[in-house]
C-alpha cells in the first residue's frame, strides 16, 4: 500500500483499478499557528490523471465549511452539475405537546450541524424562506396575535412586517431576483395572491377569485407563477403569467394537490399530493405532464429544492396514538430519482424546511 | 342452584356486556354526522346553554343546521351583552397542507362571523383569526379528533 502523502503527489493508479475504483480523492491538512491549510486532488483512475485540485488557507474553525466546499467540487467534477453541500437550511424547530406546540425559526448547515435559533418561541412562526442571496428570510409570525408575513435580516436580526394589509398575510416567498415577496392575503373569508416590491413598497394584486389562492411560487425566470387554488372545488395546482393572466390548471390526476414549488432549473414543479388518506411528495413537468410520485407516507408536505434541482427536502409527521402520544415532525430529503430517501438530523422536531442557494457562489 | 342455571347466568352476563359495548360504539359513531362533529366533547360555553364552537366537514366551510342554531344562540347572547367583543378563531384538522389550512381556517371563521352579522351583531365586535392546523384541541390522529379540530371558536376578548 502506498503511503498517503506519496499517493497525494501521484497515486499508483493500477492498484486502485484493481478494485474497480474509478476516482480517488487525496488530501493534505496542515495546521500552523492559527491557520489551517487544506489541499485536495481528485484523480481519474482510468485515464491516470488529475481531474481537479484545490488548496485553501483558512482558520481551523472553518474545517467543516471547507469539507463541504471540497465535496461540492468533487460532485461538480464527477456529475457535471453544481453541488449542494455548502448550503444551509432554515426551518421551524418544534417542541412541546401537539396542542401547545412551541415553534422557533432555526437555521443549520444542510447536514444538521451548527444549529442557531433566530426567534425565541414566544409566538408561533411558520414557513420561513430564503432570498436568493441567503441574507434575508421571509416567514409568517403570529406576533401580537396578528398573523402576518415578516422580513428578517439574518445578520442584523432586524425584522419588519411586509406591507400594510388589513388581515392575515401568509405563504410568502421571494421572487427569483429577490426584489419582491409574493404571498397570500386573506380577507373576509377569501385568500388571494399579492406581491410587494421591497424597494418601492408597491403592492400588486395578482389573483382575484372567490376561492382560496395560496402557496405561490415563481418560475426561476420570473415569468410564471405556480399556485394552489380550490376554484375547481378542491385544491389543485395552477400556473399563470406573473401578471396574473392566462391561468391554467395543470393537475388532473386522482386526489388533491398542494404546495407547488418551481425547480431552480425551471424544468419541474415539486408538489404535495393527498389521495385516499395518504400523502405523497412528487414532481411533474411545468405543464402538469410526467407526474412522478417520489415518496408516500401518513403525512408529509412542503418540499423545497436543493439549489441544483436534484434533491428535495420536506417534512413528515407521524400519526398520534389513541392517547395523542407518538407524534413527531422531522425533516427528510429524497433525490428526484426517487432514491436516497433519508432523515436529516435536527436537534428538535422540525418542519417547513427551506434550502439556501450555494453559500460560496 | 344447578350447573345449568349457572351457565345461563354467565351467558346472560356475557350477552349484556356485548349489548352494552355495542351501544357505546353506536353512541360514539353517532357523534359524527356526514363528517361533521355533533358531540359535546371539547365544547365550552360562553354562558349557560351557549356553546362556543361550531364544526365543519373536511375541506368545507359551510354551516350545518346545528351550527346555525349554535350561532343564533351566540347572537342572542351577544345582543344581551352589548359591551362584549369576541374573536372568532378558525381551525383546520392536521390532514391538509399548512398554507391551505390557514386559508381554510380564515374562511371557516368568516362563515361564523357572517352568520352572526346577519343576526344583527356589528362586524366591529367580531374579529377573526385563523390558526390553520396549528392549534388542535384534540391531539389524536383519528376521524373523531380531526372532526373536533375542524372548528370555529368564539372567544370573549373583554
Amino acid at each position: 500500500m502506498q503511503k498517503p502523502d506519496i499517493a497525494h503527489l501521484k497515486p499508483r493508479f493500477e492498484d486502485w483499478r484493481l478494485i474497480k475504483a474509478q476516482a480517488l480523492v487525496t488530501g493534505k491538512l496542515l495546521i500552523s499557528g492559527d491557520k489551517l491549510k487544506v489541499e485536495f486532488r481528485l484523480w481519474d483512475l482510468a485515464a491516470a490523471q488529475e481531474m481537479t485540485a484545490l488548496a485553501f488557507t483558512t482558520t481551523p474553525s472553518n474545517w467543516r465549511r471547507v469539507a463541504h466546499i471540497i465535496s461540492d467540487k468533487i460532485y461538480e467534477r464527477l456529475t457535471g452539475e453544481e453541488g449542494y453541500f455548502d448550503t444551509r437550511i432554515i426551518y421551524v424547530a418544534e417542541s412541546g405537546p401537539k396542542t401547545q406546540r412551541v415553534k422557533k425559526l432555526a437555521i443549520m448547515d444542510q447536514d444538521g450541524f451548527n444549529t442557531k435559533y433566530l426567534t425565541l418561541g414566544n409566538e408561533l412562526v411558520l414557513t420561513p424562506r430564503f432570498n436568493p442571496t441567503n441574507q434575508m428570510v421571509t416567514y409568517m409570525s403570529y406576533f401580537r396575535n396578528m398573523p402576518r408575513v415578516y422580513l428578517l435580516d439574518i445578520e442584523t436580526g432586524t425584522q419588519e412586517v411586509v406591507g400594510n394589509f388589513p388581515g392575515m398575510t401568509f405563504a410568502p416567498r421571494f421572487s427569483p431576483d429577490g426584489k419582491k415577496i409574493i404571498m397570500s392575503f386573506a380577507k373576509d373569508g377569501n385568500s388571494d395572491i399579492f406581491t410587494m416590491d421591497l424597494e418601492t413598497r408597491l403592492v400588486e394584486r395578482i389573483t382575484e377569485h372567490s376561492s382560496i389562492d395560496t402557496s405561490p411560487s415563481f418560475s426561476p425566470d420570473g415569468k410564471f407563477i405556480a399556485f394552489n387554488s380550490d376554484r375547481s372545488g378542491l385544491q389543485q395546482i395552477y400556473v399563470m403569467r406573473s401578471d396574473g393572466s392566462n391561468v391554467k390548471r395543470i393537475t388532473f390526476g386522482k386526489g388533491i394537490y398542494g404546495t407547488p414549488v418551481w425547480s431552480p432549473r425551471g424544468d419541474l414543479i415539486a408538489f404535495t399530493k393527498m389521495h385516499k388518506g395518504r400523502f405523497y411528495i412528487g414532481v411533474m413537468r411545468t405543464d402538469g405532464t410526467g407526474e412522478r410520485l417520489l415518496t408516500e407516507n401518513y403525512y408529509q408536505e412542503a418540499p423545497s429544492w436543493s439549489p441544483n434541482g436534484r434533491v428535495l427536502v420536506f417534512y413528515r409527521e407521524t400519526k398520534s396514538g389513541t392517547k395523542g402520544e407518538g407524534f413527531s415532525a422531522k425533516l427528510w430529503s429524497i433525490d428526484i430519482t426517487g432514491y436516497n430517501e433519508r432523515r436529516l438530523s435536527t436537534k428538535t422536531d422540525a418542519s417547513d424546511p427551506s434550502w439556501s442557494s450555494l453559500l460560496s457562489k | 342452584m344447578t350447573l345449568k342455571t349457572n351457565l345461563k347466568n354467565i351467558l346472560l352476563v356475557i350477552f349484556t356486556t356485548l349489548l352494552l359495548s355495542a351501544c357505546s360504539t353506536a353512541k360514539k359513531s353517532a357523534d359524527i354526522e356526514g363528517d361533521v362533529y355533533t358531540g359535546k366533547e371539547t365544547v365550552e360555553y360562553l354562558a349557560a346553554g351557549v356553546p362556543d364552537r361550531v364544526f365543519f366537514a373536511t375541506n368545507k366551510s359551510s354551516l350545518t343546521t346545528a351550527s346555525r342554531a349554535t350561532l343564533r344562540k351566540q347572537a342572542t347572547f351577544l345582543r344581551k351583552n352589548k359591551n362584549l367583543n369576541v374573536v372568532i378563531e378558525g381551525h383546520a384538522d392536521e390532514r391538509g397542507t399548512r398554507e391551505y389550512n390557514l386559508a381554510l381556517g380564515e374562511r371557516r371563521a368568516n362563515a361564523a362571523r357572517d352568520y352572526l352579522m346577519t343576526y344583527g351583531i356589528s362586524g366591529k365586535r367580531l374579529s377573526v383569526i385563523s390558526y390553520g392546523k396549528e392549534k388542535p384541541v384534540n391531539p389524536k390522529s383519528s376521524p373523531i379528533s380531526w372532526s373536533q379540530n375542524r372548528r370555529s371558536v368564539t372567544v370573549k376578548v373583554n
